[in-house]
C-alpha cells in the first residue's frame, strides 16, 4: 500500500517545465493558501476519486507507453510518464495525495498528445483521466495565480465562448497588423514594457487572415465552381442567426448534404483552409452547410481543466446542426476533431442531450476520413508541388486513429511524391497552448521535428492541425535555410488539383 | 530517510538527481508487477559505475536497504521498492561503449534499452536474439539480471547464453569486472554466472558484455489456426519430431487472441480455439524449406488454417502483437495476474488443460499464452484485485497450477523471475540443500542484508 505522510509539501523537482510561462502555467509562486483548507476541500468531492475507478485500474503499469511519451524521453523520470502520472492520479483518487502544486505542474507538464494511447495494449483512456486529473487541479485551484487566473478567465470564459468577440478580436488584431502598427511598435522597443513572458510570445503571434471563414463560404454551397482566388470570392448572404439554422432547404437527392466546422484558430488565421475544405468536398459531389457563427468545440476548454464550459459549447453545436439531417459533420482540424468525437461521452450525463450527442459522434468525421471512407475522386490534374512530407497531428492520429487516410489522398495527387516523415507521429510541441504555457519543452520537440523534416529534403510539408501548422510554421521561418520551407494541408494541395483540372478543362471549353 | 544520508547523496549525484517528494516518489512505488505498491524513501539517478557506487557505500554505512531498477517493468517484483529504501535507478547509464565485429561482441552500460542493442548488432549485420516482450523499453541490466528470456528461446536461449562478461558493484561498494571475451574462460568459478538471474538480490550490474550472432539472411512467419488446444501441441510436437528448430512457436489461446486483435487490429481470427505463431530463421534455402515442412505438419495435424506472412512488415506485425499478449488481456478486468510456470516440452498439453480446468473449477477466467517450443507457459488471470474473495480464489488457482506444474517436472518461473511474486512457491521447488546454498551465497555477498532482501526468499 501506498502512505504518502508528507502528500502536503510541494514537490521542488527540477525535472518539470524548468522554464513554464507564467501567463497560463502553475510554475508561478505559492498562493499561500492553507494545505488544510487545500485538503478538506479536495475530500469534498475530489472530481478523480468520483471517476469510475476502473479506468484508473485499467492502467498495469506494464510501462509499454514509456517509449511513446515525449516528456519521459526527455527526462527518463516516471513521474514525467503516462504510468507516473495515472499512478499520481490514482494516488489522489484514493486520498493517498492530494492535488498539490507539484500534482499541478505535473499534469500541465503532460502534452495531451495522446501517443500513449496508441502504445497502450491495455485500452486505457488516458484522455479522460488526462482531463478529469487537470479540472481537479482547477477545481481545487492548486495552480492558481492571480494573473494565471486572469489569463484563463478572458481566454477559456470569454474570448472562446463567444464566437462573435473572438472575431472582433480578431478583426482589431488584423487592423493593428496590416495597418503597419505592429512593424511600428516592434521597430520602436515598446515591446519592452511588456512582461518578459509575453513578449517572448509576441512573435510567435498569427497573422490574421483578410477575411473570416463566413466571408469565403455561403451557407449552403452545391456544385464546385473556381474560383480565382479564395480570398477574392464576395462574401455571401448571410441572414441567418445561428439557432435559426435548424432547417435546410430540401436536399438534391444527387449531393450528399454535409455540414463543415469552420474551427476558431482556423477561422481567423487559415480560413482559406476551410474553403479548401469546402472545394474538395463539393468537387466530391456534396452540398456543404457552413453556418456562418460557429461556437468553439470546446477542446480548449477540455484540454485545460473547464470541463464545464466544454459541455455548454458542446450543447450549442448540438443546438446548431440539424444532425439527423446530415450525411457527416466534417472537422479539418486534428484536434478539435478528436473532441468533437467525445461529445457522447462529456454529456452522458446530461439527459436532454445524451442521446443526440451519441448521434452527433456517429456523424462527426475528419475530412480525409470521410474522402476515403466515401471514395474520394482523384483530381485530372496536380497540384503544382511536386515533392511533400506529411507530419501527423497528435489528436488526428492517436486521438483518432487516423493514419493511412492523409496519405492516401496526397498519393491521388498527380505528380505528387510522399516522402515519409521520421517520427511523423512524435508531438511537434504545439499541443494546443502547450506552446505558451511550457515554451522550453515545446522549442525542443520543434527543434526535434525540424531536423526529421530536414532528412526528407523534401520542400513541402502538409499537416491537418491549425496549431501544428502554426508551430511548423514559426520553426521554419525562424530557419530561413532549411530545406523545407513551406507548410500546407493536404485538403489545400488537393483543392489546388482540383482548381487546376477545371482550369484546364475550361481552358479547353474556350478554345 | 535521514537528512545526512540524504544531503551525501545530492553532493554525491547532484540535487536533481536525488528524489524525496511524494509526487516524485510514488510513480516509483511499482513496476510492471500488478498489485504490488510499496512506497522508497528516496529515488536516486548516478551517471556512471562510480556514482553508482557512491550511492551502495553510502547506504551501506546508513544500514538503508537497495533496490536497483531499470525501466521497472518486471513482472515479479524485483524491483518494486522495500519500505523507506533507496531506489537506484540506472536508466541514465544508457552508452553503447564498445561493437566490436571482430569478435562478435558488444559492451553497453546497463541502463541501454534492449532494443538499442539490437538495432546497435543490425548496423554491424549482428543479432542480439533475446526478446523480452518488453524490449522497446526494458533494460539490458534488467534483462541479465532477472536472465530474461522471450520469443526465440527455443532456437537462441535466454539472456544468459550472451552474457559474456559483466561489471559489478557489490554490497559493500567494490566494483569489479567478471568475465572477458574469450569463448573459452574456465578461470575460477564462473563468477559472472552468478549475478545472472540475481534480481537485485547479490549486487548491481553496470556493465555488460554480451555475445552477438550473425543476423540470419532470411526468415519466414507462420500463422496457425486450430480448433483444439491438443491439435496446437501435436503440431509442436511433431515439428520438433521433424528436426526443426524454429526460433519461435508461440501460442495463444481463444480469450489471449481476441484481446491481442482488439488492440492490434490486424485481422486475426477470433474464433478459433488455439492459434500458433511459428517462425524459421537463417539460410534462405533453409527457412524456404523449413517453412513449407512447416505448413505440411500443421495441416496434417489439423489446422484449419495455415498463412504465411507476406512480408517482413507483416511478420513484424504479427511478433509485436504477440508482445502485446500480456498487457492486451488487461482490457478485460481490472487486474492481470500473469503466471510464468514451465514444464518439460513434452508435458505441455497437460498443463494447459490443467490450467482450463482449475479457473473453471474456481470460476476464474484466464487467458493462456506462451512460447510452445519452450514448454514456457503464461497463465494469466483476469480479476479485480478490489474483489478479496475472488482473488483469494485465483490464489487457490495458482498454488495448484505450481503443484501440477512441479509434478510434471517443471518449474514455477521460466524467465520472469521469483521476485516477490512467487517466493512462497520456490520452497515447493527446491530441496533442502538448494535452498541452504541460496542463503549460503547470499549472506557471503551481503553479510548486512541490504541488497533488495525479501526478494527471491526470506
Amino acid at each position: 500500500m501506498i502512505h504518502t505522510k508528507s502528500a502536503l509539501i510541494p514537490s521542488q523537482s527540477p525535472a518539470a517545465n524548468p522554464a513554464a510561462n507564467p501567463l497560463f502555467s502553475c510554475k508561478a509562486n505559492h498562493t499561500g493558501r492553507s494545505p488544510v483548507l487545500l485538503f478538506s476541500r479536495m475530500h469534498q468531492s475530489s472530481l478523480l476519486a468520483k471517476l469510475d475507478y476502473s479506468v484508473l485500474q485499467q492502467c498495469m503499469h506494464c510501462g509499454m507507453c514509456l517509449p511513446s511519451c515525449p516528456t519521459y524521453d526527455e527526462t527518463k523520470r516516471e513521474r514525467n510518464s503516462p504510468r507516473g502520472r495515472i499512478s499520481l492520479m490514482r494516488a489522489v483518487a484514493d486520498g493517498d495525495l492530494t492535488a498539490s502544486r507539484a500534482f499541478a505542474e505535473e499534469m500541465y507538464y503532460c502534452l495531451g498528445c495522446l501517443a500513449c494511447e496508441t502504445a497502450c495494449p491495455a485500452g486505457v483512456d488516458y484522455g479522460s483521466l488526462f482531463e478529469t486529473a487537470r479540472a481537479e487541479v482547477e477545481r481545487t485551484g492548486a495552480a492558481a495565480t492571480p494573473q494565471r487566473t486572469f489569463w484563463r478567465w478572458l481566454t477559456l470564459r470569454h474570448l472562446f465562448l463567444k464566437p462573435r468577440l473572438l472575431r472582433a478580436l480578431g478583426t482589431a488584431l488584423r487592423i493593428y497588423q496590416k495597418s503597419g502598427l505592429q512593424f511600428v511598435v516592434r521597430k520602436s522597443g515598446l515591446l519592452r514594457f511588456l512582461p518578459l513572458s509575453l513578449r517572448a510570445l509576441e512573435p510567435q503571434t498569427p497573422t490574421i487572415a483578410p477575411r473570416f471563414s463566413h466571408e469565403l463560404i455561403a451557407e449552403v454551397e452545391r456544385g464546385f465552381a473556381i474560383r480565382p482566388s479564395a480570398s477574392a470570392e464576395p462574401p455571401p448572404s448571410q441572414n441567418k442567426e445561428p439557432g435559426e439554422t435548424n432547417s435546410l432547404p430540401p436536399q438534391t437527392p444527387a449531393h450528399r448534404r454535409v455540414a463543415l466546422l469552420t474551427g476558431c484558430v482556423q477561422d481567423l488565421t487559415f480560413p482559406h483552409i476551410n474553403r479548401d475544405t469546402a472545394d474538395v468536398l463539393l468537387a466530391n459531389g456534396c452540398e456543404v452547410f457552413t453556418p456562418p457563427v460557429q461556437p468553439c468545440c470546446g477542446s480548449l476548454h477540455a484540454h485545460n481543466g473547464d470541463l464545464e464550459s466544454a459541455r455548454t459549447l458542446a450543447r450549442r453545436q448540438l443546438d446548431l446542426f440539424p444532425v439527423g439531417e446530415l450525411h457527416a459533420i466534417i472537422t479539418n482540424a486534428g484536434g478539435c476533431g478528436s473532441h468533437l468525437k467525445k461529445y457522447g461521452h462529456l454529456l452522458a450525463d446530461d439527459p436532454a442531450y445524451a442521446a443526440r450527442a451519441h448521434d452527433w459522434d456517429a456523424k462527426v468525421k475528419d475530412i480525409h476520413e470521410y474522402l476515403v471512407e466515401n471514395g474520394c475522386r482523384p483530381p485530372g490534374a496536380g497540384c503544382g508541388e511536386t515533392s511533400v512530407t506529411y507530419h501527423e497531428s497528435c489528436h488526428l492520429c492517436h486521438g483518432q486513429k487516423i493514419t493511412a487516410q492523409p496519405r492516401q489522398l496526397l498519393k491521388l495527387i498527380p505528380g505528387l511524391t510522399l516522402t515519409e516523415l521520421p517520427e511523423s507521429s512524435w508531438c511537434c510541441g504545439s499541443a494546443g497552448i502547450y506552446n505558451i504555457t511550457q515554451p522550453e519543452q515545446s522549442a525542443k520537440l520543434l527543434a526535434r521535428k525540424l531536423t526529421n523534416l530536414a532528412t526528407t529534403q523534401a520542400p513541402v510539408v502538409a499537416t491537418s492541425n491549425p496549431g501544428c501548422h502554426l508551430q511548423l510554421q514559426n520553426g521554419l521561418t525562424a530557419h530561413p535555410g532549411h530545406p523545407c520551407q513551406t507548410v500546407t494541408q493536404p485538403v489545400t494541395l488537393l483543392a489546388r488539383a482540383y482548381r487546376a483540372e477545371m482550369a484546364a478543362a475550361e481552358a479547353r471549353l474556350d478554345r | 530517510m535521514n537528512a545526512p544520508l540524504l544531503e551525501a547523496l545530492r553532493d554525491a549525484l547532484g540535487p536533481e538527481h536525488v528524489l524525496t517528494e511524494p509526487e516524485d516518489l510514488i510513480p516509483y512505488s511499482f513496476d510492471g508487477t500488478a498489485a504490488l505498491h510499496q512506497l522508497p524513501g528516496a529515488v536516486v539517478f548516478p551517471a556512471d559505475t562510480e556514482q553508482t557506487a557512491a550511492c551502495v557505500r553510502l547506504a551501506h554505512a546508513a544500514g538503508i536497504t537497495v533496490v536497483p531498477r531499470g525501466s521497472g517493468t518486471g513482472l515479479s517484483g524485483g524491483s518494486l521498492p522495500l519500505a523507506g529504501c533507496l531506489v537506484i535507478v540506472l536508466v541514465r547509464m544508457d552508452r553503447i561503449l564498445e561493437t566490436d565485429p571482430a569478435n562478435l561482441t558488444l559492451h553497453a552500460q546497463c541502463g541501454v534499452v534492449t532494443k538499442t542493442i539490437d538495432d546497435t548488432a543490425a548496423l554491424h549485420g549482428l543479432f542480439y536474439p533475446p526478446d523480452p516482450g518488453s524490449m522497446k523499453i526494458s533494460t539490458i541490466g534488467g534483462n541479465v539480471a532477472e536472465n530474461s528470456g522471450g520469443l526465440r528461446g527455443l532456437k537462441y536461449g535466454v539472456t544468459r547464453d550472451y552474457v559474456m562478461g559483466l561489471r559489478v558493484v557489490l554490497p559493500d561498494g567494490t566494483v569489479t569486472f567478471l568475465g572477458n571475451k574469450c569463448v573459452k574462460d574456465v578461470a575460477g568459478y564462473s563468477m559472472k554466472d552468478l549475478f545472472i538471474g540475481s534480481e537485485g538480490t547479490l549486487g548491481i550490474i553496470t556493465e555488460v558484455l554480451l555475445k552477438l550472432l550473425p543476423r540470419p539472411a532470411a526468415r519466414r512467419t507462420l500463422l496457425a489456426l486450430y480448433d483444439s488446444m491438443e491439435q496446437a501441441a501435436a503440431t509442436v510436437s511433431a515439428i520438433i519430431a521433424a528436426h526443426i528448430i524454429p526460433c519461435t512457436l508461440e501460442f495463444l489461446d481463444q480469450m489471449t487472441l481476441r484481446c491481442v486483435e482488439d488492440y492490434a487490429k490486424i485481422g486475426l481470427p477470433t474464433d478459433c480455439q488455439a492459434l500458433l505463431l511459428m517462425e524459421t530463421d537463417g539460410h534462405p534455402a533453409a527457412v524456404e524449406d523449413e517453412a513449407n515442412r512447416m505448413m505440411e505438419i500443421a495441416r496434417a495435424h489439423g489446422a484449419r488454417e495455415v498463412r504465411m506472412a507476406a512480408d517482413e512488415a507483416e511478420a513484424t506485425r504479427l511478433a509485436t502483437a504477440r508482445r502485446s499478449a500480456f498487457s492486451a488481456l488487461a482490457r478485460m478486468r481490472p487486474t492481470t495476474i500473469l503466471e510464468d510456470v514451465t514444464v518439460p516440452r513434452s508435458e505441455l498439453s497437460k498443463l494447459v488443460a490443467f490450467i482450463a480446468a482449475t479457473a473453471k473449477r474456481h470460476q476464474l477466467l484466464v487467458g493462456t499464452f506462451g512460447h510452445m517450443g519452450d514448454g514456457n507457459l503464461h497463465p494469466t488471470f483476469l480479476t479485480n484485485e478490489r474483489d478479496h474473495d475472488e482473488m483469494h480464489r485465483v490464489e487457490l488457482a495458482l498454488s495448484e497450477i505450481v503443484d501440477e506444474t512441479l509434478r510434471l517436472g517443471g518449474t514455477i518461473t521460466g524467465e520472469h523471475g521469483v521476485g516477490l511474486a512467487k517466493k512462497a512457491f520456490l520452497p515447493r521447488q527446491l530441496d533442502g540443500g538448494s535452498l541452504t546454498l541460496l542463503h549460503t551465497i547470499k549472506k557471503a555477498l551481503d553479510p548486512a542484508g541490504l541488497f533488495n532482501p525479501g526478494k527471491i526468499f526470506d
